[in-house]
């Protein structure tokens, strides 16, 4: 990770790096252009090759883009920013290693959001390897930039239990049924978060982290919908398009997949100087992204020249 | 691991000892009821909340609720919050009588309800909520029927060409030109997907022609029950065409159930083997486009069908040809050719013409209802909503 | 009788599924069905476990082609199943937690499995590309507006459609690339999507009716005469 303290000599070569390997990438390109123009086809391994280029470049050589948040994204972040200190929020990680690199970052800095605004957090899982996840984000995110605060009155984690929408058709009336302790075995009435908390109804905000089955949309019929619940979700990119009906009725607003993330990262940094040197990996992994997305146009583009050369050529014929 | 200091607070239901009483009215006109159209196991109970539970400044600060099981001692069975005033109790037996009084707590005290009459869960035979469902379900299975019986009388039905499956006896007719293999491949669902199903189906069609021209076919599968089905239907198409000899279990073997450890193989067995023909049909997720770029790279003619909408753009881009959605279960009716199968695709075309039906007039009276805001409008509106809702 | 005793229990048992659906005492017989399903799938494992064995130890024994690659598959198998069912190399004894810190079982997870599966995964950004470069042609009319749509969801999925578009005025702020992008998405791309899906529920009602009644026989073994 870069920071203030990155000797110049790393910083120049990373430039350095940058710069050579955009030219390589655009050279190539043209080069291509060149030769398709002259009705020469491209191998796929070429294009293999480009890929691997625009991807590891700029993981090699972090390049970090200005990102502006969607409405969607803008929705759940004022969501969280409005809600009075002390608010309760539950969080759900509903995904597996899979998914993580896609909604990892998102469940992080939904955890500094609330944190840093004083809100209560309630951590739980519907994926049983949900709970590995959330270990992520206890050692990376709140044991060192929120050491200040104390597990069980700032955030309580109770786990994952089986049952998929079974889970959430008890806790949407009574939580302790479900969750008699959180994961350290301390009864859930000495829990400070839980005061006042009896079931999902008393919640002011839930955020479902994830996209695959059981999650959001189980949040959404038998807890938000029902109980009348505020719900927010972040989730995989390929996901996101079955979730905008939802939107902005049952779903308040929605993170799909890495610029979803990259989003409401740049948004944190943004209101938060606090978070200016904390880890940012949605915005850094934007970087291959949008390389990768332009040299996917850019053989769309190359792709279309040969056509159209090859068809003004069977014309003359 | 370090686990942080925890602060360990006072119970949060205990009552705090203050020094003037704070009188609260009781809740009132508790009623307890059957929760209709379930297996006779849960009661509902309403109340009014206490006058002193007002959403600012109000006194009761929750509402405990008791219950009384056959005239015995009442117990406190749940907690909730101000301002509620409905409680479903479930888990309940049929053969029991329950009471209920409803208790409202203020930080120093509480008052009761009186208690309800006591009744017993009723078990109801039918679902009465899923009344238009079970009419839509029985309009749409009857015109399937209807149309089958019609076929079957003799009377030629239209069914529009699906190309795909035109291609099916060309593609099985250039691997047996080429030499070559044809592989296919049922996706990485079990038997309890009907699109596993539908891909067996199609392989009993397929396999048929395999059978007569002597073609060699491949399966690879990732699960073992995908496995005992689809060698049972390939024997026996091998069987009618009487060359039972020629059949070889080997023809269907399994991989494994993880998901890219099968595309690994797949993919390999592509790039060894280079097949010919490529069926790609039944439930795809991620894997999709990996297999179907890969059957595209050793320049085979690819056939791929799947109901699931995320991954049939890929097929599309990367396949000769799609079956999308409908038409990978159409396809086994199709390919058989017998009127009665092909009656049962035409009574799919009543429930399309509901779907749309209602779509057309949800729209028109929506817009019409949001325009001008007429009451009978939006109770039409409503109800169409509420028959092509699903409660329980 | 072969194909008679199969028939009947699909019509029984679908037709029982079917009503049960409208019947309340009746409501946990889907969920237990599928219960059964489970068991009698987890017994056929067996047979796919076999299967697999009896393929790479064949091609063992006889040095056929690539044959050296079956010799990894059937330690693999076997070392992974002994670690799995008599807890070798877990910290714990044998009723510890399968996936306990530091046992071998986890281990193997974690740094053989994992990356395997996150690296087939990962074809797909090469395949993508590929797929993208062939299929997106102007050809006619309808891949043409293909196209455009293409460009726009690309464009607006990178922080490059904020920069393009970012000077329309927040009036028109539909016109911004990545809120257009969300437009396809939301409006044109799920309307398709819906009357796929209503096609695909009608053509599973007709389906299971065939195979209910009967009509389709094909899963069963060959043709029906």
């Amino acid at each position: 990770m870069m920071n203030a303290f990155t000797p110049p000599l790393a910083l120049a070569l990373v430039d350095i790096g940058r710069i050579i390997s955009l030219t390589l990438i655009a050279a190539g390109l043209l080069w291509l252009f060149i030769r398709a123009i002259k009705l020469k086809e491209v191998e796929r391994r070429v294009i293999f090759l480009f890929i691997f280029i625009s991807v590891a470049a700029p993981i090699l050589f972090p390049t970090v883009f200005k990102e502006k948040a969607t409405p969607v994204v803008k929705a759940v972040f004022d969501k969280i920013e409005s809600l009075p200190p002390g608010s309760k929020v539950l969080l759900s990680y509903d995904f597996d290693p899979a998914m993580a690199p896609e909604v990892q970052p998102m469940a992080d800095a939904f955890s500094r959001h609330c944190l840093v605004k004083g809100h209560k957090i309630i951590y739980m899982c519907l994926f049983a390897t949900g709970q590995g996840q959330f270990t992520r984000t206890m050692e990376n995110v709140i044991r060192p930039e929120f050491p200040e605060k104390i597990d069980g009155v700032d955030y309580v984690n109770i786990g994952y239990k089986a049952g998929n929408e079974g889970v959430l058709n008890v806790i949407i009336s009574d939580f302790k049924k479900m969750f008699p302790t959180d994961v350290n075995a301390v009864p859930y009435d000495s829990i400070e978060v839980f005061k006042g908390i009896r079931s999902c109804k008393d919640l002011d905000l839930i955020i479902s982290i994830g996209g695959g089955r059981p999650g959001i949309k189980e949040w959404v019929l038998f807890v938000g919908d029902p109980g009348d619940v505020p719900i927010a979700t972040g989730v995989a990119a390929v996901v996101a398009p079955q979730l905008y009906p939802y939107y902005p009725k049952q779903l308040l607003g929605l993170l799909g997949g890495v610029k979803g993330a990259a989003e409401y990262e740049s948004e944190l940094v943004a209101h938060y100087s606090r978070f200016k040197d904390s880890p940012t990996p949605a915005l850094l992994m934007m970087g291959p992204q949008t390389l990768a997305h332009i040299v996917i146009m850019a053989f769309i583009i190359i792709g279309n020249v040969l056509f159209i050369q090859g068809r003004r050529k069977e014309g003359k014929r | 691991m370090v686990v942080p200091a925890r602060a360990v607070p006072e119970p949060a239901d205990s009552l705090k000892a203050d020094s003037v009483e704070i009188i609260i009215a009781p809740p009132t006109s508790p009623v307890v009821s059957d929760f209709k159209y379930d297996d006779g196991n849960s009661l509902i109970l309403t109340w009014v909340p206490s006058i002193d539970d007002l959403p600012v400044g109000g006194k009761v600060l929750s509402y405990h609720i008791f219950r009384s099981d056959n005239g015995g001692e009442a117990k406190k069975i749940a907690e909730l919050i101000p301002g509620a005033n409905y409680y479903k109790d479930e888990d309940l037996y049929s053969d029991t009588n329950y009471a209920y009084h409803v208790v409202a707590l203020s930080s120093n005290s509480r008052a009761a309800s009186f208690q309800t009459a006591s009744i017993r869960p009723q078990r109801e035979w039918v679902n009465l909520n899923l009344k238009y469902l079970f009419f839509i379900a029985l309009i749409i299975a009857a015109s399937v029927i209807y149309f089958i019986e019609t076929a079957k009388r003799g009377k030629k039905l239209f069914v529009r060409k699906i190309a795909g499956l035109e291609a099916v006896d060309e593609a099985i007719g250039r691997a047996t030109e080429m030499g070559r293999t044809i592989l296919f491949i049922p996706g990485i669902h079990d038997m309890d997907d009907v699109q596993t199903l539908a891909a067996i189906t199609i392989l009993g069609r397929v396999s048929r022609v395999v059978a007569d021209y002597d073609t060699k076919i491949r399966m690879p599968v990732a699960r073992s029950l995908v496995m005992t089905a689809a060698r049972e239907t390939i024997k026996a198409s091998y069987m009618s065409a009487g060359r039972p000899d020629a059949y070889n279990d080997d023809m269907v073997n399994y991989v494994t159930d993880e998901q890219f450890g099968y595309v690994a193989a797949v993919d390999g067995i592509m790039v060894r083997e280079k097949p010919a023909t490529i069926f790609l049909l039944g439930a795809f997720f991620a894997e999709s486009l990996i297999l179907a770029e890969t059957g595209n790279s050793v320049g085979a003619i690819q056939i791929a069908g799947t109901a699931r909408p995320a991954q049939l753009p890929f097929f599309i881009a990367a396949c000769d040809f799609t079956l999308i959605g409908e038409e990978l279960f159409a396809a086994s009716a199709y390919l058989s050719g017998e009127p009665k199968q092909l009656g049962s695709l035409k009574g799919q075309d009543v429930g399309k013409g509901i779907a749309m039906l209602a779509i057309l007039l949800g729209v028109l009276l929506s817009t019409i209802a949001a325009v001008g805001d007429t009451e009978t409008i939006t109770d039409i509106l409503n109800f169409i909503t509420r028959v092509f809702t699903v409660t329980n | 009788m072969k194909r008679g005793v199969p028939l009947i229990i699909t019509f029984v048992v679908g037709t029982v599924l079917i009503f049960s659906v409208f019947i309340p005492p009746m409501e946990n017989l889907g969920e237990n069905f599928t219960l059964f399903f489970d068991i009698i799938a987890v017994f056929a494992f067996f047979l796919g476990g076999g299967n697999l064995l009896r393929v790479h130890l064949t091609k063992l024994t006889r040095r056929k082609r690539d044959w050296e690659y079956s010799i990894v598959t059937i330690v693999g198998f076997f070392f992974m199943l002994a670690c799995g069912l008599f807890k070798i190399g877990n910290p714990g004894d044998i009723s510890a937690s399968l996936t306990a810190e530091g046992s071998w079982f986890q281990t193997i997870y974690d740094n053989v499995f994992v990356p395997l599966g996150s690296t087939m995964y990962a074809l797909l950004a090469f395949f993508v590309a590929s797929a993208s470069y062939r299929a997106f042609r102007a050809k006619n009319r309808e891949a043409t507006i293909l196209l455009i749509a293409a460009f726009i969801i690309l464009l607006g999925r990178t922080p490059l459609g904020t920069f393009v578009t970012g000077w329309i005025p927040d009036s028109f702020s539909v016109l911004q690339i990545p809120n257009l992008a969300i437009w396809i998405m939301n409006s044109p791309n799920l309307a398709g999507q819906r009357a796929i899906m209503i096609g695909i529920g009608l053509g599973v009602v007709s389906m299971s009716l065939r195979l209910i009644l009967g009509i389709e026989r094909t899963y069963l073994g060959g043709e029906d005469k």
